[in-house]
């Protein structure tokens, strides 16, 4: 077996030989056995491609997906290189993309300004039966581009950049190519701030990225990690450590949520060393109460109890039912294969859930206490590895009010470790601040917000398109140091408030009415 | 110690960030019998450095006290000999997400310049990635070759000193990304492409004027790049007293209110590319007037494939 996967690596490596035709299939399959290689393999996990709009789906033969209003099989993409741009033909199969040669258009016959281009609105000559009839018979939509560019009567007098400009758009809108990526925390997070901000907190890519560069995330670390960002945080960090080093995830209510995490398409080793623990506990462990002597079951409805009454959780809790079934895997599968536009919709994933459970009920009563086991097991390790109190840093991206997730969470992490705090919004973490300086045993605390700017870069029409600034979120970020018992909290305080002038406090309050 | 791993306490030969206070900090090399000098008096190595743990407050001789912090690349990055301009952290962590960097990457780079980014890189590949870094400037990239001997990273990385644009990287084939800070990417894309993997990779090259771009833009096209996407990155800093303060208003007044425009301050790095781009942004027109004040702390351009 190992010999054979050698061979297929060798062999694509010198790849590119003659009667490439024939062998591709083959190789394909040599490839799949290699393990995740850098093509397309069946129940992976892939990203699609169109324009600037990305879905994430799983790989899977004979299974209809819908992507931006066209509909398609996979089953042609299997084996491929990641980053193949793929046509849809008719009966949604995919074919990959030949080069083409742009049409060098024979006469570049073009206008220079649009003084006597009148919006009559008669421009084309095409109507809109005759477009659909195109569109019905079959004809690629490179030839319907074509159609349209012959019967628009304004074509030819458009300057040379509105011509572009006019072909791009009908491009878009007639060619349907899509392109099979490979996950990363860039893909995903970039999908999922445009497609479902609100599942990340509005948690921007870019955000996201000082993140992990404040973080300090690297092979190696043991990380605490709690957020409730569709498991995309733990993905990203699980993607910089590569496997090495351990992650503990906090996790509010019944068990931590991650359907992003799982369509980044880890391998099995990558979860070995990651650990979860519930936030509900947390109290109890740092007050020395903590007990695993519990009974699953007493264990799971204490959890619940404590929950309620923690004042953290502003939602219901999963219940704990729901969220113990699911297999890490699984649940993106299940999630992705949802057909519908809400690729990562919890709710959907439920109710397949609950069809599943009534038909196997009995096993799953045996199958539920081994998990149960497993679970406490987990969670005494998990624990275990919290007393330690060494962590390499924190990183916190959730709904909840940052302060006291913060002011409990340090207590696990080692002296001269950087910690980062995302929240939507700058005022809690504001509080948060001044929360830490009053605790101490932080330095280089920094509020921050990056703003991101993307350029249209083209001959002669290079300019910025658009800002996004507001919506990414704010991060605050420091560095942690042995704390200093014998310093009274209150006279750090006390030293803060001296640093600032008392003229100046004046000045803000008169310009507050 | 070590820029890779953390570790505990303070050794002998380590390289540890002193830090004095808000926004003022530098670097150190732990040595038995060496001394230094703070505002607050003096840090003996032997007695109040070694064997202590990281992140300790040590008093110095005028009874001052400053703290002791495990380096990371972040550290460095504000701290380092500067031999050239330098990448900060807030276009590193876009560089290092874009170019999708992990463990096990191999990336190409050039120039090496001061290091700033070159050690962010090795943080991020270690400990099975590598380093290929090219700086034409033979001083500069013995300096590097020692810096990385000192931090402990040197089987990460290969320094190489010629030049990009006429000898490439030295590597071909091998790599899962490249970048390029250097004053004509143009002439180097060529390069890069060889020395990507055949099945593809990503590059990024980082320039200040708008023209650099869009002769890179035209080159990249030109190799058969595709995706190509330029983008720029903003940081702004909330003053930490400033924030501290106006929070504290809020609750002896008890109102909420909105945060007014003028307390916000830019960010702490002063830049001297700035003015470039404020006529740059200047000439781009519509969207100018309102970006001029926001683009203070510009970085320049990155471009991604």
């Amino acid at each position: 077996m190992r010999s054979r996967a050698a061979e297929g690596a060798r062999r694509s490596a010198s790849g590119a030989g003659s009667g490439r035709e024939e062998e591709e299939e083959e190789e394909a399959a040599v490839m799949m056995a290699a393990g995740p290689g850098p093509r397309i393999c069946e129940g992976e996990c892939a990203v699609l491609k169109r324009g600037d709009v990305f879905k994430a789906v799983a790989v899977l033969r004979r299974r209809k997906i819908i992507f931006e209003k066209q509909w398609f099989y996979l089953d042609n993409a299997i084996g491929h290189i990641y980053g193949t741009t793929f046509e849809v033909t008719s009966g949604g199969n995919l074919q990959p993309r030949r080069e083409v040669e742009e049409t060098t258009t024979e006469t570049k016959e073009a206008g220079t300004d649009n003084r006597n281009i009148v919006d009559d609105g008669k421009s084309q000559k095409l109507t809109h039966d005759d477009i659909k009839a195109l569109k019905d018979k079959g004809i690629k939509g490179q030839e319907i581009v074509q159609q349209l560019i012959e019967n628009s009567t304004t074509f030819r007098d458009k300057t040379e950049f509105a011509q572009d400009k006019y072909i791009k758009k009908k491009k878009k809108k007639y060619e349907a190519v899509i392109t099979i990526v490979k996950p990363s925390t860039r893909i995903l997070s970039t999908m999922y701030y445009a497609r479902e901000p609100g599942k990340i907190n509005h948690l921007r890519y870019d955000t996201l990225a000082q993140m992990l560069t404040l973080g300090n995330i690297r092979a190696g670390n043991k990380m605490i990690v709690m957020e409730t960002c569709a498991g995309l945080v733990l993905g990203a960090v699980m993607e910089r450590m590569g496997g090495y080093g351990s992650i503990i995830q906090m996790y509010p209510g019944g068990g931590p949520v991650r359907a992003a995490t799982s369509c980044f398409g880890f391998p099995k080793l990558f979860f070995n060393n990651l650990h979860e623990f519930p936030l509900s506990k947390v109290d109890s462990l740092l007050s020395g109460t903590f007990s695993t002597e519990m009974l699953p079951s007493e264990f799971e409805d204490n959890a619940l109890v404590e929950e309620e009454s923690n004042g953290l959780i502003d939602e219901k809790p999963t219940s704990i039912r729901e969220t113990e079934e699911e297999s890490i895997t699984a649940t993106a599968m299940e999630v992705n294969q949802t057909e519908e536009q809400e690729t990562m919709d919890i709710n959907a994933e439920d109710v397949e859930f609950k069809d599943n459970k009534e038909k196997d009920n009995k096993e799953n009563v045996r199958e539920k206490q081994r998990k149960q086991w497993e679970r406490r097991k987990k969670l005494i390790e998990a624990a275990a590895l919290l007393r330690e109190k060494n962590a390499d840093g924190l990183i916190v991206a959730s709904k909840f009010h940052p302060t006291p997730l913060l002011l409990s969470l340090l207590e696990f992490v080692a002296p001269s470790r950087p910690f980062v705090v995302y929240c939507q919004y700058k005022e809690p973490l504001l509080e948060c601040y001044t929360k830490l300086r009053e605790r101490g045993g932080v330095i280089n605390l920094k509020l921050s917000e990056t703003w991101l700017r993307n350029y249209q870069v083209l001959p002669d029409r290079s300019h910025p398109k658009l800002t996004m600034s507001g919506g990414g979120g704010y991060l605050l970020s420091g560095i942690t140091v042995v704390l200093d018992k014998g310093k009274s909290d209150f006279s750090n305080l006390e030293a803060l408030k001296m640093e600032e002038p008392s003229s100046k406090r004046c000045k803000v309050q008169d310009l507050q009415c | 110690m070590s820029f890779i791993e953390y570790g505990d306490t303070i050794k002998d030969g380590d390289t540890a960030i002193v830090f004095l206070g808000h926004e003022s900090m530098f670097p150190v090399k732990v040595q038995h019998g060496t001394v230094t000098q703070t505002k607050y008096g003096v840090i003996r190595h032997s007695m109040d450095l070694i064997g202590k743990k990281y992140g300790s407050k040590v008093t110095c001789s005028k009874g001052g006290w400053v703290f002791i912090l495990h380096p990371t690349p972040e550290l460095w990055t504000m701290n380092l000999p500067h031999r050239t301009q330098i990448l900060y952290s807030t276009d590193i962590s876009i560089i290092t997400m874009m170019l999708e960097l992990k463990p096990g990457s191999i990336v190409c780079e050039s120039g090496t310049g001061s290091g700033s980014l070159s050690h962010a890189l090795i943080r991020t590949v270690a400990p099975t990635g590598h380093l290929y870094t090219v700086e034409f400037h033979q001083q500069r990239a013995e300096k590097a070759r020692e810096e990385f001997r000192e931090h402990g990273v040197e089987h990460l990385v290969t320094v190489t000193n010629q030049d990009v644009c006429k000898n490439g990287f030295g590597v071909s084939n091998i790599a899962d990304a490249v970048f390029l800070d250097i004053p004509s990417p143009w002439e180097a894309i060529g390069h890069a492409k060889a020395a990507l993997k055949a099945e593809g990779g990503r590059i990024c090259s980082f320039s200040p004027c708008i023209e650099q771009v869009q002769r890179t833009c035209l080159a990249m096209e030109e190799y058969g790049f595709t995706e190509i996407n330029t983008l720029e990155i903003l940081l702004r800093v909330y003053n930490e007293c400033e924030s501290a303060y106006l929070l504290r208003f809020r609750y002896e007044s008890c109102k909420v209110m909105r945060l007014p425009a003028w307390l916000i301050t830019e960010s702490v790095f002063p830049w001297s590319r700035v003015q470039l781009h404020r006529g740059l942004l200047a000439a781009l027109g519509s969207t100018a007037s309102y970006s001029v004040l926001a683009c203070a702390n510009h970085f320049g351009y990155t471009e991604v494939k």
